[in-house]
C-alpha cells in the first residue's frame, strides 16, 4: 500500500513465515517483524536447500554435471541446461551444428512459456485464484508432453550435450509445437486476460504494489522480468546474444511502472515473444546433424571462462575456471533469483502482510535455485 | 398443548437434519462444482460420483485426535468451533420455508437473524483468540473488521425492504411478495421500486458473501497468506465444525436472500406458490456462491473496507433515500 | 471522481465476464485423467530406471564390462562385478547393481554403452515401503524378463 504509515517500531512481533509455508513455494524461510499486518522489516533466511552445487561440480567431470543443472531451476531447466553447455563449449571450443542450435532455442522456449506459465499459475495461487491454476496446468502439460517426446523426461530434463544435443526432433514434435502455439494464441486473450488480467480484484491487488525502482535493481542486480518491469531493457538474448537467438525477430516487453502490474504483464507479453521465436525457428530449421565432434572426455584449457543465458527469472551466469584436468577447478554460478530475493527486504517493508505476499509472488521465485 | 408439543420436536428434527445434511453435502456440491469449472471431475471413489465422499470426510475427521496445542485458552478453544454452528441452526428457526412450513413465525425474525449472524462471527474471533498463533490472531483481527464493515450496508438495505413490505416479520415480507415475479422486492414494480431494488439485492448479496466469509472476500482464512487462518491450530472435528458452521451459513445467507428479494417460496410465474420454489432459489443462490468463489481471486482486506465505506454504503443510503421517497411520492 | 464511476463500471464488467467465461467451462468436457483408470500412454523415449539388454539367441547380458556406465555416472548409482570368460577372451557380467534412490534418471549410463546392453525400463509405478527394494539387482531382472518371454 502506498499510503505512509506511521510505524510504531516498538510494538513488534516476529511472523515467521516458512520454511514451510504456502506462500514461499518451497522452502523459503522470510523472518517478517510486524506491527499489525504492516511488515516493519522483513529478512529472508536460505539456505534450507543447500546441497552445494558448485562443488558438486567440481568433484565430477564436465558431463556428469549436466543432470545436477536441472535440479537448480526445476521450472526452466532447459535454460540451466543451456548455460552449462555454453560455457564448457566455450571453454573446450566445441562447435555445435547449426539444427541443434534451432532445437535448443525451440526447447528453451517452449520450457520459459511453460515456466511462466506456471508461474502465473502460482502467482494467482497467492492471491487466493484457484482456477487460473488448473487451466494453465492444462497448457502446460502439452508443453510438457511436448518435451517429453524429445527429452524423455518431464521436468528436470538432461537433453543438452556439449556439441548439441541428445536427440533429434521429428515432425510429430513440430506439428505438435505449432498446434500448442495456436492453441494457446486461442486460449490466452480469453482464459488468460479476460478472465484474470482485465478482473478488478486483481488489478487493484497487484496494480501500484510492491514499486522496484531502475536503481534498486541495479543496486542488487536484478534481472529478468523483474528488470524489465522496472524500465531496464535488459535480455541476454538481445543485449549479449549467444545460440542463433540474433536470426529471430522478437521484442523485449519493457515496463516502466516498477509494480508488480509491470512484472505481470513483462511475463504475459514474453509468453507471446517466445511463441514468436519459436514459430521463427520452426520455420527456419536446418537439416543436418545434431550432435557436433565433441570428445568423450573434454579437457579444456587452464582459463576463466563466463557465459550467461536468459532463463526465465532472469540472467543467469556461469564463471568457470579451469586448470586443464578433467573437472572444472571452479564454478561460480551467478543465479537470477538470488538477487531479485535480495530486493524484498528493502521493498516490502511498510507492506501489509497480504501485499507482500502478493510482491513476493510477483518475484517469480525457485528456492532451489536461490540455494543452489 | 400435546399437538404443539410434537410440532416443537418435528421442527427440531427436521431443521436438524435439514442442517446436518446440508452441512456435509455442500462441500461435495462445492467440491464438484470446482471440479467441473476446472474441468476436472472431483470427487468420484467414494460412492455413485462420490456421493458418499462427505461421509468418509466426516469419519476420517471423527476419527482423529482433537489437539489442543499448549498455552491456548482451553475453554474458548473448545467452544469455540460450536459457537460457529449454534447460531446457524438457530436462525433456522424463523425461516419461513413455504407459507406453512416455518418453525417459528417471529415478529422480529429479521433482527434475530442478524443478532445472531454477528454471533458466528464472535466464533472466529473467539477461535482465532484462543489459538495463541499468530497466524490466528490476525486472521482474527481481520474478520471483525470485515464483519463491522459489511453490516452497516447490509443493515442499511433490509431497511429499505423492510420500508416497502412494512414489516419487520420475514414470512409477512415473503407473503407481501406473492403473485408472480413482478412483485418480487427486486423486480417490484409497484411503486417503481424496481428501480433502485435491484441495486439493493447486489449490495445484499456482496454483503452476505463478505458475512461469510466466502471468497473472493475469504481474508480470514486466506491460505496463502495465513495458512488456514482461525482453523490454524484445529484438528478433528474442531475444523471440521467451523467446516460445516461456514456452509451452514450461506445456507441461512441464501434462504434470506431469497426471503427478502425473491420472494420467498413464491413461483416466479404466480402459480404454484410452494416449498419446492424455496428451495431452488436457495439452491441457484448457493450455486452463485460457489461459482463466484472458483472465478475470482481475493481482494485485499483495505480493498474490501474501501469496497464497503466508499461504495456499497453510500450506495445504500442513496438507495434508502429514494425508496423512501418513493414510497412518499406513491 | 471519474475514476470512482469508471471504476465500478469497468470493474463490474469485468467481473461478470469472468463469471461468463468460467460458466461456460463448467459445461466443457473434463480434460483431466482418472490415473490409476486411465493410464497416459508413454513416449518411446521415456527415461525409467535403466535395465540391462540381453542378446536376442542366449538371452546372456550384452554386457562386456567395461564399465562406462560406472564411471559415466554422476550420483555413483551403478556398480557390476565381472568374471574373465572361459575361452579366455573377454568378460562377463555377474553381478549389475542400481541403487535407484541416488539416481537422477540423466541417462549418461544408457549414452556411454557402446555395446547395446543397457536401455531404460518403462517402469514408472515404483512405490515401496522399504527403501531397499529401491537397490535393484539388474541381472535378477534380466533372467525373469528371459523367463517370462519363454
Amino acid at each position: 500500500m502506498t499510503v505512509p504509515v506511521h510505524l510504531r517500531h516498538d510494538e513488534t512481533f516476529v511472523l515467521n513465515l516458512g520454511p514451510q509455508h504456502p506462500a514461499t513455494h518451497g522452502v523459503l524461510r522470510v523472518k517478517l517483524t510486524m506491527d499489525g499486518e504492516y511488515v516493519v522489516k522483513a529478512e529472508p533466511v536460505l539456505g534450507y536447500i543447500h546441497r552445494m552445487h558448485e562443488k558438486m561440480a567440481e568433484s565430477g567431470t564436465f558431463a556428469q554435471f549436466m543432470p545436477y543443472t536441472a535440479r537448480m531451476d526445476y521450472l526452466h531447466a532447459l535454460a540451466f541446461n543451456h548455460g552449462w553447455a555454453l560455457v564448457v563449449e566455450k571453454a573446450a571450443g566445441i562447435e555445435v551444428p547449426e539444427r541443434a542450435e534451432y532445437i535448443r532455442v525451440i526447447t528453451v522456449e517452449l520450457n520459459r512459456i511453460a515456466s511462466h506459465l506456471l508461474w502465473w499459475a502460482a502467482f494467482l495461487l497467492d492471491l487466493g485464484g484457484f482456477t487460473p491454476l488448473l487451466y494453465a496446468f492444462d497448457d502446460r502439460e502439452r508443453i510438457i508432453d511436448l518435451l517429453e517426446r524429445v527429452t524423455g523426461s518431464r521436468l528436470t530434463y538432461c537433453y543438452l550435450r556439449f556439441g548439441g544435443v541428445y536427440n533429434d526432433i521429428d515432425d510429430e514434435f513440430i506439428t505438435g509445437a505449432r498446434d500448442f502455439i495456436k492453441r494457446l494464441r486461442g486460449r490466452l486473450p480469453r482464459l488468460y486476460h479476460d478472465l484474470v488480467t482485465h478482473n478488478i480484484i486483481l488489478i487493484k491487488r497487484i496494480e501500484n504494489i510492491g514499486f522496484i525502482t531502475s536503481e534498486q535493481c541495479r543496486r542488487y542486480g536484478a534481472t529478468g522480468p523483474v528488470a524489465r518491469g522496472s524500465g531496464i531493457n535488459y535480455d541476454i538474448r538481445k543485449n549479449e546474444p549467444y545460440s542463433v537467438y540474433p536470426e529471430f525477430d522478437f521484442d523485449v516487453p519493457v515496463f516502466d511502472e516498477g509494480d508488480s502490474m509491470a512484472r505481470y504483464m513483462v511475463r504475459m507479453h514474453e509468453i507471446e515473444q517466445s511463441m514468436r521465436i519459436i514459430e521463427q525457428a520452426l520455420d527456419k530449421l536446418p537439416g543436418g546433424p545434431v550432435m557436433g565432434k565433441a570428445p568423450k572426455m573434454l579437457k579444456p584449457e587452464a582459463g576463466y571462462y563466463y557465459s550467461a543465458v536468459e532463463t526465465a527469472r532472469g540472467s543467469l551466469g556461469h564463471r568457470l575456471v579451469c586448470n586443464g584436468d578433467k573437472a572444472p577447478y571452479k564454478l561460480k554460478l551467478r543465479s537470477p533469483t538470488f538477487s531479485n530475493l535480495s530486493l524484498f527486504g528493502e521493498v516490502a517493508e511498510g507492506m501489509m502482510l497480504a501485499d507482500a505476499l502478493a510482491f513476493m509472488g510477483s518475484l517469480d521465485l525457485v528456492i532451489p535455485e536461490i540455494d543452489r | 398443548m400435546e399437538t404443539s408439543m410434537w410440532r416443537a420436536l418435528l421442527y427440531l428434527v427436521g431443521l436438524l437434519i435439514f442442517a446436518g445434511v446440508n452441512a456435509a453435502w455442500l462441500g461435495w456440491c462445492e467440491r464438484k462444482g470446482a471440479a467441473r469449472i476446472q474441468r476436472r471431475i472431483g470427487p468420484c471413489e467414494a460412492g455413485f460420483a462420490g456421493l458418499l465422499q462427505p461421509l468418509a470426510d466426516g469419519l476420517k475427521l471423527m476419527s482423529k485426535q482433537l489437539l489442543v496445542p499448549q498455552g491456548v485458552d482451553g475453554i474458548i478453544f473448545r467452544v469455540a468451533p460450536v459457537l460457529a454452528m449454534i447460531p446457524a441452526i438457530t436462525s433456522m428457526a424463523v425461516i419461513p420455508f413455504s407459507e406453512n412450513i416455518g418453525a417459528r413465525a417471529m415478529e422480529l425474525s429479521v433482527l434475530l437473524l442478524f443478532a445472531l449472524a454477528s454471533i458466528g462471527m464472535i466464533s472466529i474471533l473467539l477461535g482465532g483468540w484462543a489459538s495463541g498463533n499468530k497466524y490466528a490472531i490476525i486472521s482474527a483481527a481481520r474478520s471483525v473488521s470485515q464483519s463491522l464493515a459489511y453490516e452497516i450496508p447490509m443493515l442499511l438495505t433490509v431497511i429499505t425492504v423492510v420500508l416497502i413490505s412494512g414489516s419487520i416479520n420475514l414470512r409477512e415480507i415473503a407473503i407481501d411478495q406473492q403473485g408472480g415475479f413482478w412483485h418480487w422486492n427486486i423486480f417490484r414494480l409497484k411503486n417503481g421500486h424496481f428501480l433502485t431494488m435491484w441495486i439493493s439485492f447486489i449490495i445484499f448479496f456482496i454483503c452476505s458473501v463478505a458475512e461469510t466469509n466466502r471468497a473472493p472476500f475469504d481474508m480470514a482464512e486466506a491460505e496463502s497468506e495465513l495458512v488456514a487462518g482461525f482453523m490454524t491450530e484445529y484438528s478433528s472435528m474442531g475444523f471440521g465444525l467451523f467446516m460445516m458452521g461456514e456452509y451452514l451459513n450461506i445456507v441461512v445467507g441464501a434462504c434470506l436472500t431469497a426471503t427478502l428479494f425473491l420472494g420467498g417460496w413464491d413461483c416466479p410465474f404466480g402459480l404454484t406458490p410452494g416449498v419446492w420454489w424455496f428451495v431452488v432459489k436457495i439452491y441457484a443462490l448457493i450455486f452463485t456462491f460457489i461459482w463466484i468463489r472458483w472465478t475470482y481471486p481475493r481482494t485485499q482486506i483495505y480493498r474490501l473496507l474501501n469496497l464497503s465505506w466508499k461504495i456499497l454504503i453510500p450506495f445504500s443510503m442513496a438507495n434508502l433515500l429514494v425508496t423512501a421517497a418513493l414510497i412518499k411520492v406513491f | 471522481m471519474s475514476g470512482y464511476w469508471s471504476d465500478i463500471v469497468t470493474g463490474g464488467k469485468s467481473l461478470v465476464t469472468g463469471l461468463a467465461i468460467t460458466a461456460r467451462e463448467f459445461f466443457r468436457p473434463v480434460v483431466t485423467e482418472q490415473y490409476p483408470w486411465e493410464v497416459p500412454t508413454m513416449t518411446p523415449l521415456f527415461r525409467g530406471h535403466i535395465e540391462l539388454i540381453g542378446s536376442e539367441e542366449t538371452g546372456e547380458p550384452n554386457c562386456v564390462v567395461c564399465g562406462m556406465c560406472q564411471r559415466a555416472c554422476p550420483s555413483g548409482c551403478i556398480s557390476l562385478d565381472g568374471k574373465k570368460n572361459e575361452s579366455g577372451k573377454g568378460k562377463a557380467l555377474t553381478r549389475y547393481i542400481l541403487d535407484f534412490t541416488k539416481c537422477s534418471l540423466c541417462g549418461s549410463c544408457v549414452e556411454s554403452c557402446n555395446f547395446n546392453a543397457l536401455r531404460f525400463s518403462r517402469d514408472y509405478n515404483l512405490v515401496s515401503f522399504d527403501k531397499d527394494d529401491f537397490i535393484m539387482d539388474l541381472m535378477n531382472r534380466l533372467e525373469e524378463q528371459n523367463r517370462c518371454k519363454r
